[in-house]
């Protein structure tokens, strides 16, 4: 610990505890003191209502909690309640965020700044209570900011910044703060929180732009509109997300003044002379770190980007950081049967553009469905594909039993 | 006609100011339109009374004016409770060069706006 870390801990500016991610966002959310949270419980983030319920019974923050009977009239209150100019968060997965997923346009069409905590949790069919990443996936294109997380220290600090990431006025537009269910929403390690006061001070008040209880100046949301109006605001809200990256790098500045931790839109692991790059996101990351290191001590140039924001996608970052490279494998942790995976279709199209600067061959990896763990042996196999140029122009799969053998 | 406004000048989060509906232009839904002949015209003020819109212009004395077409939608009722003939209906395509190929929404010419990030 340096000397001037030394003394944040000293007067208390910093603490540092044993804890999980669930138990982190809801510490966030104890001191960001929100007006509103409206939730419905669902495994692996009911901790998090159920962490804050306590922090409520307990007097410790002045919240309306609005409890309901479904995850649907849970954000559908979420939404009124930050339309009306409250500082409003709640938390879900898998099957309870699909059953939201009407709301998810509308709230950002209202522009509504809500803070999600999305624990990432497979979506039934099969039930299945272990992490990917098909409960997040589907939603987007709802409009709502994505960022995944990779260890609970990362969600402490994303709740924390994306208070005011979706209440700027240049943004405007509710976030999902990812992390993935069980593995880091429930092991516990070392997070560093932040003083109260400090807390208080970083995301200070909420200043509504227009809220629907400002009697004196009374608006709509949501009326109906034609063809002649609808393009117009739909292009109006986009802009909010466009400026999300630019807007994002400077409250992270801001946090990383007070915390040391800096959270590019990519990390970027051993990547700037690295022949063979594995993309990935969330916590599985470290894995395909620990072989880069190994690779590299073998004298394989090979290096990982974890892609932390995924709306709005860090495009031309992402092609500047690839370009050259010798083979990409991207690891999507959720499959969309018939197209190609999320982050694989994003990677691919980053780089179209500048494919005539030099062809980058990128190969999708499906990993991970339904919690099965990623091991570094798993990894070294894909990098040993990519030197061998040895993928299918399909999906190939990672650890799936398969009569055939590793994917087409 | 109105100038309606680009997507850099409307309100965040889908807002409405209030009494917003005097300015949305619904004679834009028009495909037929009415065309008063003011000669045969008895000033009876059937269309006045029927007209779902308020689109009938009437000076203090009571006598018909003309048809505001910002929110005449062409539903013909005038046309239809007219005892003397004095309303006839005529499609919009007639009047193209007035309202101009994109139902007058866009300050250009279609085309002109295409490619624009």
């Amino acid at each position: 610990m340096g000397s001037a870390e030394a003394v944040l801990f000293e007067d208390k500016r910093l603490r540092r505890e044993m804890t999980s991610g669930n138990m982190a966002f809801a510490e966030a959310m104890r001191q960001i003191n929100p007006d509103v949270v409206a939730a419905y419980p669902i495994t692996p983030s009911t901790e998090i209502p159920m962490k804050f319920a306590e922090f409520v019974a307990n007097g410790l923050v002045d919240t309306e909690y609005i409890t309901v009977e479904s995850e649907h009239s849970a954000i559908t209150a979420c939404v009124g309640a930050s339309v009306s100019g409250a500082r409003v968060m709640t938390a879900s997965s898998a099957n309870g965020v699909a059953l939201m997923h009407e709301i998810f346009p509308i709230a950002a069409a209202f522009r509504a700044p809500i803070v999600f905590g999305l624990v990432n949790r497979s979506l039934g069919a099969p039930v299945n209570i272990n992490c990917d990443h098909s409960d997040s996936m589907p939603e987007r294109d709802s409009g709502w900011i994505q960022i995944y997380c990779e260890d609970a220290q990362e969600v402490y600090d994303t709740a924390l910044l994306s208070i005011r990431l979706a209440e700027h006025k240049d943004v405007l537009t509710p976030i999902f703060v990812c992390q993935d269910g069980f593995i880091t929403s429930h092991c516990y390690e070392p997070v560093e929180f932040l003083s109260d006061e400090a807390v208080k001070e970083f995301v200070g008040l909420r200043e509504a732009v227009y809220p629907l209880l400002d009697v004196d100046n009374p608006v709509s949301y949501g009326s109906f509109v034609t063809s002649e109006y609808y393009f117009e605001i739909k292009r109006n809200q986009i802009e909010g997300m466009n400026n999300a990256i630019r807007v994002d790098g400077e409250i992270s500045g801001d946090l990383a003044r007070l915390t040391g931790r800096e959270y590019p839109p990519l990390d970027c692991y051993r990547t700037d002379d690295a022949d063979y790059v594995a993309v990935i996101m969330s916590s599985a990351t470290g894995v395909v770190k620990d072989v880069a290191d190994e690779l590299r001590a073998r004298g394989i140039k090979a290096g990982c980007i974890r892609v932390r924001m995924f709306r709005p996608f860090p495009s031309k970052e992402i092609s500047a950081a690839l370009s050259g490279k010798k083979g990409v494998a991207v690891l999507d942790r959720s499959a969309s049967p018939g197209g190609v995976s999320p982050l694989a279709a994003e990677v691919k199209s980053a780089l179209y553009m500048s494919c005539r600067d030099g062809f980058v061959p990128v190969f999708e990896f499906i990993y991970g469905l339904g919690g099965r763990d990623l091991f570094p042996d798993d990894v070294k196999a894909v990098f040993e594909k990519l030197r061998a140029g040895n993928c299918g122009c399909g999906a190939s799969y990672i650890g799936l039993r398969d009569k055939m053998g590793g994917g087409d | 006609m109105s100038c309606a406004p680009c997507w850099q000048d409307i309100l965040p989060g889908t807002i409405t100011l209030g009494a917003s509906s005097r300015s949305v232009e619904t004679g834009l839904w028009r495909s037929v339109r009415p065309i008063l002949d003011a000669g045969k015209c008895v000033s009876c003020l059937r269309c006045w009374v029927q007209c779902p819109d308020s689109s009938i212009q009437t000076c203090d004395g009571g006598t018909v004016q003309g048809i505001d077409m910002f929110f005449c939608k062409g539903c013909g009722i005038c046309a239809a409770v007219c005892p003397v003939g004095a309303i006839s209906i005529r499609p919009e395509s007639d009047f193209l060069e007035e309202t101009g190929p994109s139902g007058g929404v866009n300050p250009v010419k279609v085309g002109e706006l295409v490619g624009q990030c």
